[in-house]
């Protein structure tokens, strides 16, 4: 059977502020054999800012794309930015079902879609198409300090109607990726809490308490580093981190990275090539401490045996036999 | 051949959007029609009278009432025309209301319709037949399924007006939900207390018959003649033998088992007798969690047993019992914590639900009565109600109210204080539910005398914070987001009907609602009556109620049995199938089809195999005349001829 | 604050309205405040997200027009998603904020103009650029210095591009916008 070939749709920020997703996600696919390829001159989806305006204009804006792809022969999209997902599931789900929106979307367009295309993050993509065995199985390093805090933001799984992927209230499938990946993960309960989303520049105080309370939360959970799957959360934490320091006196410092960098480092690949420079909080650290798979292993048996011999000794000690 | 037909406005119900006098003056042209008139009330007195009038005045020998279900009023109309000198089987009744007025608004349309399923009634009613009852005596034995408070007080009342009683209980003792609970509302008497002598008058009572870690395999029969096959469980302990003396739990090394009997609160041994009150108080081993079957090898509990009672090689058994009438009292089962994902779906250990919360409380529980959190054994300070958790939320399918939740929880509110005075609890609802008696004082006793802070509206989030279980709801009132710092949370959990009711509904013949609640025959009247006759309705099976309600629904059901078995003999219904032995060719298909196992083989002194039909087993469900492929098995009164009377009468028309 | 006369300003019109162009059905709704418990916003709305829903029940078409809440949300989904009675709530706030727009009444100003220099942006290269959409942002907003402090940051790290890069099909892009003006103009 060939194997499934994707649609890539970069999206706006990944050319700009999160261009270090983009570099990141492609080290990862490539080294995962994931077959994608671009669209060729695609636009921006429409965003936050179209559906301010009107539903069938923003569908028609993130449909341009669809149509773009539909028209290449392909069925499924996938992107990393969740806020372009969701301008896509949300215009192919009106679409879907209801026919005169469909035409109503259709009149604004040149190249009429006919939807034929479905959405996937990246994230998903991954996680089920990919799968956790052929994730583990490309790992080659270890970061041993690392305590992640895996942050989806609000829409990458809500709601559950529209997003059908992973669990609206405890989405899981990050989660999964850093542990397969040998990492630690805490116990978050702010995985889908709203950063502030795009208010960023006209409510800069406001987007500044809400992610305040984000990272806030992380630290309380014992985490060093958060590993987030969206451009604006990342920006709104990582970017703005001196600015919510400034405006709610806290004083983090905190890391915060994309899944598909961590994946990256996981599978031995250096901080340039995965755009770690790029991040403002500095996450040179976690590159460095890594250790290979071989020298972890080695370690985690000794660990283990060592254990084992304490309580041996234990044991011999007291003279107490277990009970049968 | 002299046909009178009925058609009763009902009020307004019917006469509303069917214009009833059209109607008439349409029906009294078909030919055999005698007499066609419209009555204002034909079920009420002298509706009834007019009829009897009629049948002399005009020498009517057929009847037709145009009105609404045959559910409602077929025996009352059928026993109006047996008082007027007619056979009671040449009647029909025509639904023009809950068929036609209740559902259409088209008056036009409507008067249409209804003449068109009165010209078929009146069809059949010119086909009809004779039919006579026969009569048969009844087994004055009563089987009660479910031994909670509604299903010990049904078999106490049953016992006590002389009948013999089977008791069939899951699980390994009586006593239901009620028997975890610590304090009742709204007077806070102790639940053990009141109920422990029940259930001790259950064991003892020399009229019933328990069968406790049982469940209903099979039911046959009929009202008045049930054979029922009943599982008896492998409990690994020989009860005849065991004492009750607790020694094998004392020493069984497996600690981990899942405590059914306290919710999950704290674990268990994999033998155990599941409290200390409880009837029978036996020992029984949970195979899932016990080593010899887990492991191969333990055999602790049979070395300890001085009464040489384990028997790990034991089986099911299954018994028969046969009876006459049946109650069920099945009872209710709650949401689980998973279904609420936005309060931690269970992965927060303190985070729990209601009835968990009952044990904590209690005096037998496993903290011994005190309020100590699951997650380090400390005593909470501030605890949070959710109310409505699960309830009321079209979301998770469950859009109803649960009925008792608001109470429990003013009443754990209340218990919260006297146990830890320095505390201080909060709830979360939606609305405060106490239309009982002494019910609404009680929640505002709640709030007046011991300081609970109630708070209008929902809960959308519950999540760790430090040792903390942050609570971020809504006050409506002041219309904003609260948050609470909580050490313990609470959730008012759904009611939900038994995971397994509908597979014990499909047993017993009856219906259930989307919910798989038990549906009553009807809402007002015949509250504890189902549609199946001989079987009755007990306790929160039917829907969610308190333990006043579920105890007066027991003794309603039992004074239903006491009063069915009044009779020595009961009447059988005549519309059933009939072999034509002339045309049957012996195949016995419908032997094989028949649900009811109402059929059997009969040979002929010429040596001829026909089917012979069992007429009190028979339920006239009419599934065997189909199968028949020449015609010859006939359900009486829906005869081929006179549903194809009908079907022409519709089609000429 | 007055009584609200509830038989003379109950605006039936505006909530068949919203009603229809959201295909949700306020009457659902039985004020339990769940939307308003998860709210990451309702600190900072006028009127919780319950309310809104409230008002709509009651026909208060000036007081939610005129609101912030409905330009403060910011579609996090999480009153959807936790809705009991399975409202798309988030959805009914996208509606009355585009008829807010549409009847040109903006309580939220910067937040509107930062949603249209976006979309200026869009219109004019088919894609973002994310300084000129600042800029014009700023211009136009009055407040010059806006994020001037993360400047320094994404230059530092590379991060941003100067020049805006024009896709092909911009003028395709511009179409859409174009003929979306056009039927706005044919149905009034």
């Amino acid at each position: 059977m060939a194997k499934k070939r994707y649609a890539y749709y970069q999206g706006c920020s990944l050319e700009g502020t999160a261009v270090e997703y983009d570099k990141s996600m492609r080290v990862v696919f490539d080294a995962l054999g994931i077959d994608y390829v671009e669209p060729e001159d695609w636009s921006c989806c429409g965003s936050t800012p179209a559906h301010t305006v009107d539903h069938v204009f923003a569908a028609a804006l993130a449909a341009r794309n669809l149509s773009i792809i539909e028209n290449m022969g392909l069925d499924v999209v996938t992107t990393n930015c969740p806020s372009c997902l969701m301008a896509f599931k949300k215009a192919q789900y009106s679409m879907e079902n209801d026919e005169t929106f469909k035409e109503k979307v259709n009149e604004l367009l040149d190249e009429k879609y006919n939807c034929g295309v479905y959405a996937k993050s990246s994230l998903q993509i991954l996680y089920e198409d990919v799968g956790l065995e052929a994730i583990s199985n490309r790992v080659t390093h270890i970061i041993p300090d690392m305590k992640a805090a895996p942050y989806y933001g609000c829409i990458m799984n809500r709601p559950p109607k529209i997003a059908q992927f992973d669990d609206p209230e405890n989405p899981i499938s990050m989660d999964r990726i850093i542990s397969a990946l040998g990492i630690e993960v805490c116990d978050f309960a702010f995985k889908l809490e709203c950063c502030g989303a795009a208010f960023g520049v006209p409510k800069r105080k406001m987007v500044n308490e809400l992610s305040k309370k984000v990272i806030a939360m992380a630290e309380d959970a014992g985490a060093n580093c958060i590993v987030v799957a969206c451009p604006l959360c990342q920006q709104n934490l990582d970017l703005r981190q001196e600015q919510i320091n400034q405006t709610t006196g806290s004083n983090f410092n905190i890391p915060v990275i994309y899944f598909t960098q961590l994946m990256g480092l996981a599978f031995g690949y250096t901080p340039k090539e995965l755009g770690l420079d790029k991040l403002i909080v500095s996450a040179d650290h976690f590159a460095r401490s890594r250790i290979t798979k071989q020298e972890y292993l080695e370690r985690e048996k000794a660990k283990e045996q060592e254990k084992k011999a304490k309580k041996e000794v234990k044991k011999q000690e007291t003279g107490e036999e277990e009970n049968p | 051949m002299r046909v009178g037909v009925f058609i009763c406005h009902c009020g307004n119900n019917i006469a509303g959007t069917v214009d009833v006098k059209a109607v008439a003056d349409e029906i009294r042209k078909i030919p055999g029609v005698a007499h066609a008139t419209t009555y204002m009330y034909t079920c009420s007195e002298p509706g009834q009278d007019e009829i009897k009038q009629a049948i002399k005045q005009y020498n009517l020998n057929r009847i037709v009432v145009a009105a609404c279900s045959p559910r409602m009023h077929e025996l009352t109309f059928r026993r109006t025309i047996e008082k007027a000198g007619l056979n009671k089987y040449y009647f029909e009744m025509a639904n023009i209301r809950e068929h036609i007025s209740w559902v259409g608004e088209n008056k036009e349309a409507n008067t249409k319709k209804a003449i068109d399923v009165i010209t078929m009634a009146v069809a059949k009613v010119m086909q009809d037949k004779p039919l006579f009852s026969s009569s048969f005596k009844i087994n004055k034995r009563v089987l009660v399924i479910g031994g909670g408070v509604a299903g010990m007080q049904a078999a106490l009342d049953c016992g006590d007006g002389g009948l013999e009683v089977v008791l069939v209980e899951k699980s390994p003792s009586v006593g239901g939900m009620m028997s975890r609970l610590d304090k009742t509302f709204p007077t806070i008497d102790c639940s053990i207390c009141i109920l422990g002598p029940k259930m001790v008058d259950v064991a003892q009572h020399d009229k019933i018959k328990l069968y406790a870690y049982s469940e209903i395999e099979d039911i046959k029969g009929y009202v008045g003649n049930y054979q029922i096959k009943i599982r008896k469980k492998a409990t690994y302990v020989d009860w005849t033998k065991c004492t009750g003396c607790g020694a094998c739990m004392e020493k069984c090394p497996s600690r981990n088992a899942y405590d059914y009997f306290n919710f999950g609160v704290a674990p268990t041994k994999a033998i155990n007798i599941p409290f200390p009150q409880a009837i029978p108080k036996k020992a029984k081993i949970d195979p899932n969690y016990c080593r010899q079957f887990t492991k191969g090898k333990c055999g602790v509990c049979a070395k300890i047993c001085p009464t040489k009672a384990i028997n790990y090689e034991m089986q099911d058994e299954i018994v028969t019992e046969e009876v006459g009438a049946i109650i069920v009292a099945s009872g209710y089962s709650l949401l689980d914590l998973e279904r609420l994902p936005e309060y931690g779906g269970g992965r927060y250990p303190d985070v729990i639900s209601g009835i968990q919360y009952e044990r904590l409380l209690n005096a037998s529980g496993p903290t011994a009565g005190h309020i100590l959190r699951p997650s380090d054994n400390t005593e909470p300070k501030t605890v949070v109600f959710v109310a409505c958790a699960g309830s009321r939320d079209k979301s998770i399918g469950v859009p109803y109210c649960s009925n008792f939740c608001c109470m429990y929880i003013a009443k754990q509110a209340i218990l919260t204080k006297d146990h830890i005075p320095d505390s201080q609890s909060y709830v979360f609802y939606m609305d405060i539910r106490s239309p009982g008696k002494g019910y609404d004082e009680f929640t505002r006793r709640a709030q007046e005398d011991y300081g609970v802070k109630y708070i209008r509206g929902r809960v959308s989030r519950i999540y760790p914070k430090g040792k903390k279980m942050v609570v971020r709801g809504a006050d409506t009132l002041l219309g904003t987001q609260v948050e609470v710092e909580a050490d313990l949370v609470v959730l008012g959990t759904a009611v939900l009907s038994n995971p397994d009711a509908a597979r014990l509904a499909e047993k017993l013949h009856i219906s259930y609602d989307t919910f798989g609640f038990y549906v009553e025959s009807h809402p007002k009247l015949r509250p504890v009556e189902t549609n199946t006759s001989g079987v009755f309705l007990a306790g929160a099976c039917q829907g969610p109620k308190d333990i006043p309600a579920s105890v007066g629904q027991g003794s309603a059901a039992a004074s239903k049995v006491l009063a069915l078995f009044s009779k020595d003999m009961l009447e059988s219904d005549p519309a059933v199938a009939k072999v034509n032995i002339n045309k049957c060719v012996g195949c016995l298909k419908c032997v094989r089809t028949c649900p009811f196992q109402a059929i059997k083989e009969n040979q002929l002194r010429d040596g001829r195999i026909v089917a012979d039909v069992i007429e009190t087993v028979c339920a006239g469900c009419g599934v065997c005349t189909s199968t028949c492929p020449c015609g010859a098995i006939q359900l009486q009164h829906f005869t081929d001829n006179q549903i194809l009377a009908e079907v022409n009468a519709l089609c000429q028309g | 604050m007055d009584a609200i006369n509830l038989t003379e300003s109950i605006d039936w019109e505006f909530i068949e309205h919203v009603k229809e162009e959201s295909g949700q059905d306020p009457a659902l709704c039985y004020q339990c405040g769940n939307c308003t418990a998860g709210c990451p916003y309702s600190h900072y709305f006028d009127y919780p997200v319950s309310q809104i829903m409230r008002l709509l029940q009651a026909g208060q078409k000036d007081t939610i027009l005129n609101s912030k809440a409905i330009w403060l949300c910011a579609t996090c989904e999480t009153c959807t998603t936790r809705c009991p009675c399975e409202i798309d709530v988030a959805h009914i706030m996208d509606v009355l904020r585009i008829i807010a727009r549409r009847e040109n009444r903006v309580s939220e100003k910067d937040i509107k103009l930062f949603y249209d220099s976006f979309l200026d942006s869009v219109k004019k290269f088919g894609r973002i650029y994310e300084v000129g959409t600042l800029m014009s942002y700023n211009l136009r907003s009055g407040h010059l210095f806006a994020d001037s402090d993360l400047g320094p940051k994404v230059l530092a790290h590379n991060k941003i591009h100067f020049l805006p890069k024009k896709i092909k099909g911009s003028d395709k892009v511009a179409k859409i916008f174009d003929r979306f003006q056009e039927t706005l103009k044919k149905h009034g």
